[in-house]
């Protein structure tokens, strides 16, 4: 559930290409933004309308190749879905609480063809900023959709899902159709 | 009664287990530890059989090896602490050779280990013991040195156990 300023539209965005592991950006530090910047605002309306097209629940701004800490999320769609802020884009976010942990199995678009069992909390809170008006934003998430920003967090931290798998036979191999992704 | 490491290999099809276990079985043998996975669409298995394994007859259209073995305790079974390995980056020969010599640099034992290839992206996971003694901080050092020379990203973690 998301809490702050009214949520601002954005300007139409344009889908953009998905990167693919190996790929440096994947796995760099993403820096800060000003949510403020016309730039950033244009980036997270391309992450929207790439998060759309590729009908995944979660994209962070390096699977475009942005290395900025900026994500967007709509678990919605999603059956293990309970609460749900709905779709929204964040910059800046950070993690300020987090509890309740489980395992399970989880994707990206950017590693087809592999899952892998990820420990994650299933109650988190986080803070940012929205892209346009800068205002504060708070996401209280659980479940499915608390899994899904955790997991755009790691991108921005420039850490995949396979870094955090329980063990060797915590990954499997899909068919790249069959993945649920997470992002 | 003897024991024998058996290795099974052959194209992947329904049923496949279901044949070499019951061949097994009934030549009175029994399976005591066993390991499966598929190989570039091949099935491969290792098993552990205490007694009579059958002729390699009884499996037929499959590579199937049979080597007496004294059942031994692993050093990776239950001494030190386990930690879990992920390599990722691009494919490129040596990763594993590296990454194993770096780890039994430290007297870490690996007891399990999956590799995958997607596209370019090479991924290595391994279950780790080491000594409770290793220094772990100058091991990930050492890690991360030998991951930037394969161009590579690694992690090192313990293991966590969810006892119940």
């Amino acid at each position: 559930m998301a809490a702050g300023a009214p949520r601002e539209a954005l300007p139409g965005g344009v889908c953009r290409e998905l990167i693919g592991a190996p790929h440096p950006v994947l796995t760099a530090k993403a820096l800060p933004v000003d949510p403020t910047d016309p730039q950033v605002v244009a980036a997270a309306a391309d992450l929207l309308a790439t998060m759309r097209r590729s009908r995944c629940t979660g994209l962070a701004a390096p699977q475009i190749g942005l290395g900025w800490r900026l994500f967007s999320v709509d678990a919605g769609r999603h059956p293990a879905t309970r609460s749900c802020a709905g779709e929204f884009v964040v910059a800046n976010p950070r993690l300020v609480s987090a509890s309740h942990w489980e395992t399970a199995r989880e994707g990206c678009l950017s590693v087809p063809g592999l899952t892998g069992g990820v420990p994650r909390a299933t109650r988190i809170t986080i803070q940012g900023e929205h892209p346009g008006s800068g205002a504060p934003l708070t996401v209280h998430a659980d479940a499915f959709e608390a899994r899904c920003i955790q997991h755009q967090l790691d991108h921005l931290d420039g850490v995949l899902f396979l870094d955090r798998v329980t063990g060797t036979r915590a990954v499997y191999r899909v068919a790249q159709k069959a993945v649920r992704q997470v992002t | 009664m003897s024991w024998s490491a058996v290795t099974v290999l052959g194209a992947d099809r329904p049923g496949v287990i279901a044949e070499v276990t019951s061949a097994i079985t009934r030549s009175g043998a029994n399976i005591e530890d066993s390991a499966m996975t598929l190989l570039g669409g091949h099935v491969a298995m290792m098993l552990l059989v205490s007694g009579e394994v059958p002729p390699a007859s009884a499996f037929p259209g499959l590579t199937v090896t049979a080597t007496e073995v004294t059942p031994r305790r692993s050093a990776g079974d239950t001494a030190g602490l386990g930690y879990v390995l992920t390599v990722h980056g691009p494919d490129r020969p040596g990763i594993v050779s590296e990454i194993s010599g770096a780890l039994a640099g430290a007297s870490g034992v690996v007891t399990g280990m999956t590799t995958h290839l997607c596209g370019r992206l090479y991924v290595l996971i391994a279950d780790v013991r080491l000594p409770e003694k290793v220094d772990v901080a100058a091991l990930m050092r050492h890690l991360s040195a030998v991951g930037a020379g394969l161009g590579c990203e690694i992690t090192f973690r313990p293991a966590e156990a969810e006892v119940l």
